[in-house]
């Protein structure tokens, strides 16, 4: 199969000629929106910058990764783009590339390899994303009294702990906010709404409730439902902040229901391309992690507005 | 009735225990206020989020009677909710919408069915067929993204009330009573009992096992539709990557939870529902009591584990032995006594 | 006395299995346990290897009180037990089986050479020169047997308990294993003999123990004693002659068959066949297994799909193309192996009496609870089926009662011709009997019967034609007087008897 698969690439590369750059993209999968309007905004990026984009879907399996990169490899071509779906067991086939004199750059992911064996890592720092809500809410409330629901990740997911810390480490030294109580909505929205009724029923109705931090929009959109359910209203009641920056909170946003989201944009092809392209040009090494921009967007930011520019992103 | 009561007995005491044990945790878990249009507390929102899991525990329950087993039923019900949200943005009114809904669950069963009862697959493997591509489906109908919707009516099915009770509610206990009344006051239960414990005796008596197979994965796939549509409802939305995941395994955990054999024959909904009500009472438990998430699946594990155990019919033997032994002795006491 | 039960007794809920049984058993004695089933054998054999412990009563072994609390420890004390269904691992090669939980070691681990050696040692003392390595489930269930046997014997050595131990046997590999026991017995073993075949008993046994309601009736030296007497003992009254004479008499001579097959056949399985059945018949089916009998029975209950034939009665052509259309037609049949085919052990005698019944009506008009009570108690009465109570789990009762639930669940359908494929196979005696006479019963308000039996007896008493299938054909039909065990017997060996056929 994989053979097949290898002699259809060659193939195919040899028809596209050598003129434009050719870039394979081994992407996770499909598992989420986010991921999704990654694979949109690279294909994008590749378009206007007059790459020819060789993607490559691994239906969340590493040895399918591991068979594109190779028949990238084989191919021959110009630089790979690497979203992996695991950190461990990268060395032998990056090895296989860098043998290749093929350019590698990671996206929104780490692998435990030497840094040698990748040209670098484009992602954002989750801990930073975390604390750029904390220092939001601690601006927001204030010198009032607040006490913070907090909904995470996944247990044990390392965005799940660097949200949290980051989160703490923005409201560090403001003794009047505290963060009352803390569940797992595994990033979903029904675990979201669900727990956010327990948190509801378990703080006096919620009266008790002053912020709900979530740490993806889906849980805080799921929360948002239980709030209003409850009868209080959200983003007035309850203030709530939450990360990622989803098209659907921007609609939240826009009917005052959501206060603000930090972007963890779905664009890594675009930094990963001009790093790429300085590489070529004049063999311009880059720093081995190029940090994206976690923005905050607030109800002042045109919600609507972004919420056009977005929603058919593939979120 | 009494028959009924006696079977689940074990599971009304263990149903009492976690009640009580969740009660000392959190004192206010059985107070229950009406705020002018709902009922509203804690063991209100464990009826209504147990609605999904016993949902699929009723069509879970029969499959297991035949010896069977449905691992597709989580993805059913993203598929189901996927369709309902799909049909109901693109306009089509609330009974198209969930009659299309239905009609996915009752095709995805089917299918199983046929796979199960026609081509004789294990089951097991079967239906992981479904459980693994059936995703693919839901993400194709959504696109990949959440597909989210406004629709009020079809809202209703998730989060409103009827009477004061939340509507999942009525529907998941509705479903229990009209399929255990369609079980137990005609023929068909005795019939599904027969197949799974005997399929070849069954057939050459002339119960018509493969039709009544088919049928028993359809309805597990009807019972899917239903909870992937309050799924959706719930969160306004048919979200094709987390919708139902790993429900199966927890309908699958109510059956057993509710004294049902995984080796097919004799089952009893009303235990399942006991054991839907149970995994739902410990799950509101480990959030309201606010442990740290660090500690839930430990907590559940830990209950579901004593509970089995108690529930096991080897300790029970040793219970009954233990229990005439005592009785033996004061009887012996007693006569010695002058 | 090598080993002496006094007074034992074992209770069950809702039953008394064993009531102050005595049994001896002398070394260098092979002693018969004989009884109906439900009698109590099994129980007393449990009780003796550690399987159940008993209520009350001693077991003495060489004049010492034992207490077996496993098989493990009986067989340790010297009490080693050989079951129908050998209890041996298929999977594992027949050196492994015989030194199972003693393999010579060498360094820790096991010596696969010595194991071999031994292996052929032990078997050698049988006289059997077999691959050793090779797996156990590769070899017939007469050499199964014997590595039982020298297992048990190997690990035991004191008293040898056979169960049953001749029931898939065939003739030649029941002498090969009788000459076994009788070289045990020579080395001074107490063997004790559990069966249903009471020629064997006759043949190999020094006395004999019956059994019966849990109570022991009485023990007596097997030269002592006759059939009849023994039979009497088993069964608590006369055996009624088998009124073989009375029948033919309602023999429907002359009248129009009521079912009419006709060239049916099915590629590889059994070669095209016609066959009449006249209202109230028996007609019987002999042959060797394998021969196609119950391929005969599948082909017409339609559990086999026949590649050509027809079937007809008076109305016209009858489908029959599976069971519920053979049931449709108002055929009924019980299976060789009923606890595969037949009942729903986990169901009560009442929902297996009703269970064609309701399949029939199917499921949305359901039997009223009154109705199916009703049914139940008229067949259990009827047929004489020993349960506590028509709610008891069917699996729970003894396999000749076991049997009558599944010959009531089709007697409650009324069927015009019913099957019976080994009716009696592995039940004792007396249900034996009564089976029979629940043939002729039956077949008197009309209702056909197939009969397939191994039994030349069973089939010379209860037949009025019998038709004998060998090499998947049907080669020879006799019927009135021509009905006798060596015509049969004839039959099946004779490749001539094709010729008989033709003159029938």
């Amino acid at each position: 199969m994989t053979r097949i698969l290898l002699a259809g690439a060659a193939l195919l590369a040899l028809s596209v000629g050598a003129s434009a750059q050719t870039v394979g993209f081994s992407q996770i999968g499909s598992e989420s929106g986010w991921r999704a309007a990654e694979t949109t905004l690279t294909r994008q990026q590749a378009e206007e910058r007059g790459y020819t984009l060789q993607f490559s879907d691994a239906q969340q399996r590493q040895e399918n990764q591991i068979a594109a990169i190779r028949s990238f490899v084989a191919q021959g071509v110009d630089a790979i783009l690497l979203a992996p779906v695991v950190a461990t067991g990268w060395d032998a086939v990056l090895q296989e590339a860098k043998e290749a004199e093929i350019p590698v750059v990671l996206l929104d992911r780490q692998v435990d390899s030497s840094d040698d064996l990748y040209l670098t890592a484009v992602g954002s720092d989750l801990v930073h994303e975390g604390k750029v809500a904390g220092e939001w809410l601690a601006s927001e409330v204030g010198d009032n009294n607040c006490r913070v629901v907090e909904l995470q990740g996944t247990t044990g997911s390392s965005p799940a702990i660097d949200r949290a810390k980051g989160f703490r480490d923005g409201i560090a030294g403001k003794a009047n906010i505290e963060i009352v109580r803390s569940q797992t909505g595994d990033f979903t929205r029904t675990l979201g709404k669900s727990v956010m009724e327990s948190f509801l029923q378990a703080e006096s109705g919620g009266k008790d409730i002053c912020a709900l931090y979530a740490h993806n929009d889906d849980m805080a959109i799921g929360a948002i439902q239980a709030i209003k359910e409850a009868g209080l209203k959200p983003g007035q009641d309850i203030k709530i902040v939450s990360i990622d920056a989803v098209p659907d909170i921007f609609q939240a946003m826009a009917a005052g229901e959501a206060n603000a989201t930090v972007e963890l944009t779905p664009n890594m092809a675009g930094p990963a391309f001009d790093a790429l392209e300085a590489f070529w040009k004049d063999g311009t090494e880059p720093s081995k992690f190029i940090q994206t921009e976690s923005k905050l967007y607030t109800q002042a930011d045109d919600p609507s507005g972004e919420y056009e520019r977005r929603k058919d992103l593939g979120y | 009735m009494g028959q009924t009561l006696k079977r689940i007995a074990p599971q009304l005491v263990t149903l009492t225990l976690v009640v009580a044990l969740v009660t000392v945790i959190f004192p206010n878990f059985l107070a229950v206020s009406f705020d002018g249009t709902r009922f509203v507390g804690p063991a209100v929102d464990v009826l209504k989020r147990s609605a999904p899991v016993a949902l699929l525990g009723v069509g879970m329950t029969l499959v297991i009677a035949t010896r069977g087993i449905d691992l597709s039923v989580g993805t059913i019900m993203a598929i189901s909710g996927a369709v309902a949200a799909w049909a109901i943005t693109s306009g089509m009114g609330l009974p198209a919408s969930v009659a299309l809904a239905i009609g996915a669950g009752l095709m995805a069963g089917l299918w199983n069915g046929c796979l199960v009862a026609i081509v004789g697959i294990q089951p097991i493997v079967a239906t992981l067929i479904l459980m693994t591509s059936g995703r693919g489906i839901a993400q194709l109908i959504t696109e990949g993204r959440i597909l989210t919707f406004s629709d009020a009516n079809l809202a209703f099915i998730g989060s409103g009330s009827l009477l004061g009770v939340p509507f999942p509610t009525v529907l998941w206990i509705a479903t229990a009573v009209i399929v255990a009344l369609l079980m137990r006051r005609t023929a068909l239960g005795m019939l599904i009992e027969a197949t799974g414990i005997n399929r070849a005796a069954s057939a050459l008596a002339g119960v018509n096992a493969t039709v009544l197979l088919i049928a028993v994965y359809m309805a597990s796939g009807f019972c899917a539709s239903l909870a992937g549509i309050v799924a959706t409802a719930d969160i306004r939305g048919a979200d094709a990557n987390n919708a139902g995941l790993w429900l199966e395994l927890d309908a699958i955990l109510a059956v057993v939870i509710g004294g049902n054999s995984l080796l097919g024959g004799r089952f009893s909904i009303a235990g399942t529902m006991i054991g839907a009500l149970i995994i739902q009472t410990i799950n509101t438990g480990i959030m309201l009591s606010g442990f740290p998430s660090e500690y839930n699946l430990v907590i559940k594990a830990v209950l579901v584990l004593v509970i089995l155990v108690l529930q096991s019919p080897n300790l029970a033997a040793d219970w009954l032995f233990v229990k005439s032994l005592v009785k033996a002795r004061r009887a012996k006491v007693r006569s010695e006594t002058p | 006395m090598l080993l002496s039960i006094r007074s034992l007794s074992k209770e069950f809920p809702g039953t008394k299995a064993l009531q102050g049984v005595d049994f001896d058993l002398a070394a260098g004695e092979v002693h018969a346990l004989l009884g109906e089933n439900g009698a109590g054998k099994s129980t007393l054999i449990k009780c003796l290897t550690g399987a159940y412990r008993r209520d009350a009563g001693e077991i003495l072994l060489d004049g010492q009180a034992i207490d077996p609390a496993s098989t493990a420890e009986a067989q340790a004390l010297g009490i080693g037990t050989v079951y129908q269904e050998v209890n041996l691992l298929p999977n594992l090669t027949v050196a492994q089986n015989l030194t199972f939980g003693r393999e010579p070691r060498r360094f820790g681990m096991v010596n696969r050479r010595a194991q071999s050696a031994r292996a052929r040692e032990m078997l050698a003392q049988y006289g059997i020169d077999i691959d050793v390595e090779r797996d156990l489930g590769a070899y017939s269930v007469a050499i199964r047997q014997i590595v039982a046997i020298a297992r048990a014997v190997e690990f035991s050595g004191k008293v040898l308990i056979l169960d049953e131990p001749t029931a898939s046997l065939d003739a030649a590999e029941v002498k090969m294993l009788f000459s076994i026991v009788r070289k045990l017995r020579e080395q001074g073993l107490g063997i004790i003999f559990v069966s249903h075949f009471l020629d064997q008993v006759f043949e190999l046994t020094d006395r004999i123990t019956v059994l019966r309601n849990g109570r022991k009736i009485v023990t007596e030296r097997t030269r002592d004693i006759n059939r009849l007497r023994l039979i009497s003992y088993m069964l608590g009254r006369e055996l009624e002659e088998a009124a073989r004479d009375q029948r033919t008499a309602t023999k429907s001579i002359g009248q129009k068959p009521m079912l009419r097959f006709e060239g049916l056949g099915c590629k590889g399985v059994i070669e095209p066949f016609d066959l009449e059945v006249g209202k109230g018949e028996v007609i019987g089916l002999a042959g060797l297994l394998g021969s196609g009998r119950t391929e005969t029975a599948e082909l017409i209950f339609g559990v086999r799909g026949a590649s050509s034939g027809a079937a007809q009665d008076d109305k016209g052509r009858i489908a029959h193309a599976n069971p519920r259309e053979a049931i449709a037609a108002g055929f009924g049949f019980t299976p060789e192996d009923r606890k595969v085919d037949g009942i729903v052990a986990e169901l009560s005698v009442r929902e297996n009496i009703i269970l064609a019944l309701q399949a029939r009506r199917g499921w949305a008009a359901p039997l009223s609870r009154a109705e199916q009570e009703r049914l139940a108690d008229h067949y259990i009465g009827l047929l004489d089926i020993r349960t506590s109570s028509a709610e008891k789990p069917v699996g729970e009762l003894s396999g000749g009662n076991q049997q009558k639930v599944v010959l009531a669940r089709w007697l409650a359908m009324n069927p015009r011709f019913l099957i019976l494929d080994e009716p009696t196979r592995g039940i004792d005696v007396g249900a034996h009997a009564e089976i029979l006479r629940l043939i002729q019963e039956i077949t008197k308000e009309g209702m056909a019967v197939l009969l397939i039996s191994s039994e030349l007896d069973e089939l010379v008493a209860a037949c009025d034609r019998v038709i004998v299938v060998r090499d998947r054909r049907h080669v020879a039909e006799l019927d009135g007087d021509r009905i006798t065990s060596e015509a049969i017997v004839h039959a099946i060996a004779q490749p001539g008897a094709a010729s008989q056929f033709e003159a029938a």
